[in-house]
């Protein structure tokens, strides 16, 4: 048959099972756009190409299909580069389409031309320049099989004008394999067998579990692993969700704004099992103190995560699921269970911890962020779709709102990217018209993408926004405050926009509570308004998150409120 | 932990950007490059790539781990023990005054070197061997004068059994 490149590039999108794609026109993908007209695939027109790719972003981890964005060359392909970056810290699939000049024109510093292959190989999983139409098919599918096999990541496509518009004969490739890529899901079955034996002699043991659970869909595996064995959960920042919040092994996060029970808790224990994460230094600290006096047991899907920056006692190379559920089966096969009379000490002394420190905050005359969070959870009974920007707003977030199911928490964990939150709660919509989703904002974060607003009003996405406003960029303040003697060096908010006004500018809707007596209401009416709504919250301008650990110090090191 | 000279060599696609990935991969990760050498090998498709780098263990398990993630990374070995055969080339530029150009000559034979060039006051000599004989036949022309020197970096192949000998 034959097709042109722009059709080859529709045809595979659909067969991949893409309905949804995120974008913004320009010159060298004038071609694929024409085409797209004609394909039946949804498209969000965004308003910056970055909010392209977190939309994308919040599409793929909210439903964990690969997320795809299409732009243009030059500045639409560098555009993208901060949420590729964002994808790939956190291992998310996504395939980001850019144009390129025509294969011509390539090196000759053309209109609108820029390397994106060159500039963006350091932060995609693979990446590729299609020089001719006749390699674009077997790109694409490549693309698509690599973003989406073992530990998942954001690829890039970078489509020349005239490859988009030429004709070749195409036949539907079947089946992908590539000679030098393939992913380990097996697990070794002596290395389990070890971790088994380690599990039945440890008398302290914890889990730690990351959003490599997440992303291979082992909640259920990991929760009957735990139950089982009566072992207490704790996880990073990507893992939230993956253990319900409200059971009672659940100890809260880990790192340098975790719980003062999992921080103590990983710091005591004799035995790891660490499942799906990679050992962030804000989770470690310190890493000569991390976990002393543990044996570790370390399952993950990429090779280099394991000893990359901790040394393991046992390495388990494999797909977090499989693995699960082939320890699940050795677990019933030998007999294990909870009734385990060596641990009860443990599970008394976690508990001390959960009594010593709780996360505490006290709501006085103005609103305390914590409170909104709070409320906002227990508004929505714990089943939203929560993304958040980055900073304080992201951690109370993280910290008050506690999720019972994986993949309702949308957060930037790696990369840190303020303006990630509302382009993918936009995304998270449209995965999910009908769910709730929210944005949890800090007034400085909000303004790096606010432009979004205009596609969520354009499309009917009801994204509800709640910015926790501290007149501040809260976080960078708080280290201010902390370490450099409260010299506040460029971050406190000279002049800000009317939240309500600008949430109306754009057509949707806006609400202000600036009493604690407000917030509960106007939470209620925000979330059940129709269309999309900023709610601004004026709260405490000082308020740290708490417990802290300075940078680079023992977890244990934690400032309390 | 000691940190030891490693011959790493792996064969890639021989596509445009490869080399870029494998290098910007040292670069980004801040690990170190002592030398680099690229050429196709039997197959067109294919390229073999040696990198010699110092690394202690666990950095080198974390380089052979993330080179082997690249896509177009095919195969990786360490290269750096008895079982592989190493060897790079020198062209050395070095002043032949009428006094020492017996000495030279006497080095390339000892050497198994060969002069490739003569000029009036300058021999060019095409060398190759390991690391440490390029090294003694570089520090023992230094004292005559070396006016210029090209070195390439190792290459390294492993040695077939040897059976029955």
């Amino acid at each position: 048959m034959e097709r042109t490149g722009a059709q080859i590039l529709m045809e595979i999108l659909k067969e991949e099972g893409v309905d949804t794609i995120f974008g913004f026109p320009g010159g060298a993908v004038i071609d694929l756009y024409d085409e797209l007209m004609r394909s039946g695939l949804n498209h969000i027109l965004v308003r910056h190409e970055q909010g392209a790719v977190h939309a994308a972003d919040g599409y793929a981890r909210a439903s964990g299909k690969v997320g795809v964005c299409l732009v243009t060359s030059g500045p639409g392909a560098t555009n993208t580069v901060t949420g590729i970056a964002t994808a790939y810290l956190d291992s998310i699939p996504m395939v980001v389409i850019t144009g390129q000049v025509s294969s011509h024109l390539i090196g000759n510093d053309a209109f609108q031309e820029v390397d994106i292959v060159g500039i963006t190989r350091p932060c995609t999983k693979h990446n590729y320049l299609v020089s001719r139409v006749e390699d674009l098919a077997k790109a694409l599918k490549e693309a698509f099989y690599i973003a989406r096999s073992g530990r998942p990541g954001p690829v890039l496509v970078d489509i020349p004008k005239n490859v988009g518009a030429a004709k070749t004969d195409y036949q539907p490739i079947e089946s992908v394999a590539i000679k030098s890529y393939n992913p380990t899901y097996t697990p070794n079955a002596k290395q389990l067998e070890k971790a088994l034996g380690l599990l039945k002699a440890a008398r302290k043991p914890v889990i730690f579990s990351g959003g490599g659970v997440i992303l291979s869909k082992a909640s259920i595996e990991l929760t009957t692993l735990a139950r089982n064995l009566g072992i207490p959960v704790t996880s990073s920042l990507m893992g939230l969700g993956a253990f319900p919040g409200s059971d009672p092994l659940w100890l809260g996060m880990l790192g340098m704004h975790g719980t003062y029970r999992a921080n103590m808790a990983i710091s005591n224990c004799d035995l790891m099992l660490a499942i799906g994460v990679r050992f962030d230094d804000r989770v470690t600290g310190k890493t000569d103190c991390f976990a002393a006096q543990a044996k570790i047991v370390h399952i993950d899907i990429d090779p280099t995560s394991i000893r990359k920056n901790i040394p393991v006692a046992v390495p388990v190379v494999g797909d977090c699921k499989i693995s699960l559920t082939e320890l699940n089966r050795l677990v019933a096969e030998y007999n294990l269970s909870a009734d385990n009379a060596q641990r009860a000490e443990w599970l008394t002394q976690v508990d001390y911890w959960r009594k010593e420190h709780k996360l505490a905050y006290k709501q006085q005359e103005i609103i305390k962020p914590q409170f909104v969070v709070e409320t906002l959870y227990l508004l929505t009974k714990g089943q939203a779709i929560i993304t958040t920007e980055v900073g304080q707003n992201q951690m109370w977030s993280a910290q008050y709102y506690h999720f019972d199911q994986p993949q309702r928490f949308i957060t930037s964990g790696g990369l840190g990217t303020m303006g990630f939150g509302l382009p993918a709660a936009i995304g998270a919509q449209a995965a999910f018209p009908d769910a709730l989703v929210v944005d949890v904002a800090g007034d400085g974060s909000i303004q790096m993408n606010i432009q979004e607003m205009a596609t969520a009003v354009q499309y009917k996405l009801p994204v509800k926004i709640v910015i926790l406003n501290n007149r501040c960029l809260g976080m960078v303040r708080q280290w201010q405050q902390l370490f450099y003697d409260r010299r506040y060096s460029q971050t406190i908010a000279a002049h800000e926009p009317d939240f309500v006004k600008l949430a109306e500018a754009f057509g949707a809707s806006g609400l202000r509570a600036s009493k604690p007596a407000e917030v509960e209401a106007t939470l209620q009416r925000g979330l059940t308004m129709p269309g999309p709504v900023i709610m601004e919250f004026v709260v405490e301008s000082e308020e740290c998150v708490y417990p802290m650990v300075p940078a680079g110090r023992p977890i244990t090191d934690m400032l309390l409120v | 932990m000691k940190s030891e000279k490693h011959t790493l060599t792996m064969l890639v696609d021989n596509e445009p950007g490869v080399l870029s990935r494998v290098v910007g991969l040292f670069s980004g990760r801040g690990f170190n490059i002592d030398s680099l050498c690229v050429a196709e090998t039997m197959d067109p498709k294919v390229s073999r790539i040696t990198i010699v780098t110092q690394a202690n263990r666990p950095l080198l398990e974390q380089i052979e781990k993330q080179l082997r993630k690249l896509i177009n990374v095919i195969k990786l070995r360490d290269m750096s023990d008895d079982r592989a055969v190493r060897r790079e080339m020198a062209l050395i530029c070095v002043h032949a005054r009428p006094e020492s150009r017996d000495e030279i000559l006497r080095l390339v034979n000892l050497f198994r070197a060969k002069v490739i060039d003569v000029a009036s006051n300058y021999y060019t000599i095409e060398a190759s061997g390991d690391e440490d004989k390029m090294t003694a036949l570089i520090g023992l022309l230094k004292p005559m004068g070396i006016k210029k020197i090209a070195r390439t970096g190792s290459v390294a192949l492993y040695r077939e059994p040897k059976r029955g000998i």
